[in-house]
């Protein structure tokens, strides 16, 4: 059973590695829905908002960890 | 097993509801490029170890050598190789089903490209004659993370019925974005380490 568990361990690390990062990059993809579910549903600024939030998740944990490392 | 994986997972795909697939599997692919490509950034500017395949291969060749070699089968060899091709496999087996998602027959095409790629790799270890050290790996990884987070941006859109302008023109523009950004980011990274080290 010890490979299931090293299967199952690389499968979460394939998508998860920095905890808080994953947590933002779903919070904004549930943020989206809900909204364009409501009333924004195929305007034409939704998908270059959608890649906005993903950007900026991803400068602001990539910034984040290197001024830690900078410390 | 991996082909049996995809053979049994991927058909089963097209039976749902085509924006939920996309949507699951999008970020699914979302979240593994944006990580892949978070990692080739911070290791691209110096924050995090490249990671030594010469060292590694060295580690794993010595332990191997020290169980010994058996005669006939040998249960060590067999146990090696197949726990190390089903962990990468399964990289390869959700990449091969998320993007044989997108209709029937792509699962063919997707699996294809994977058997492709397999024999490019043979290939290269045949004529390197050595573990992949000599391949770039973080430049690798750092245009798969580009291609699957784009890939993954416009997937998780299109299953929350999001509009993209272009429709699927928008992919390349979302790569080249994702790319830009990259970029940028690399040489503030190094900047902002430096100037924290230099503070101390």
């Amino acid at each position: 059973m010890g490979w299931l568990k090293s299967i199952a361990r690389e499968i979460y690390g394939l998508f998860v590695d920095d905890g808080s990062f994953a947590v933002a990059i779903l919070a904004w993809l549930v943020v989206c829905i809900v909204a364009l579910s409501r009333e924004a549903a195929g305007a034409w600024w939704s998908g270059p908002a959608l890649f906005a939030g993903f950007a900026v998740i991803l400068i602001e944990s990539v910034l984040r960890f290197a001024r830690q490392r900078g410390k | 097993m991996l082909a049996a994986i995809v053979a049994a997972v991927g058909p089963a795909l097209t039976r749902i509801p085509l924006h939920l697939v996309q949507l699951v599997i999008g970020t699914m692919i979302l979240l593994f490029g944006l990580r892949w490509l978070r990692k080739a950034i911070l290791r691209a500017a110096g924050l995090i170890a490249l990671h030594d395949e010469a060292a590694a291969f060295a580690k794993e060749a010595a332990e191997l050598r020290g169980a010994g070699v058996a005669r006939g089968w040998d249960k060590l060899a067999f146990a090696a190789a197949f726990h190390i091709t089903i962990l990468e496999g399964t990289e390869v087996v959700f990449i091969v089903i998320a993007l044989g998602a997108g209709g029937s027959g792509l699962v063919l095409t997707a699996s294809l490209g994977a058997v492709a790629a397999l024999l490019a790799i043979v290939a290269l270890g045949f004529a390197l004659h050595r573990p992949l050290a000599r391949v770039p790996e973080n430049t690798l990884k750092f245009v798969v993370g580009v291609l699957l987070s784009a890939f993954g941006t416009f997937w998780v859109g299109e299953g929350a019925g999001v509009a993209w302008p272009g429709d699927d023109l928008a992919i390349p523009v979302l790569m080249a974005a994702y790319l830009a950004i990259a970029l940028c980011l690399v040489p503030i990274c190094r900047g902002s380490a430096l100037a924290g080290a230099g503070e101390e």
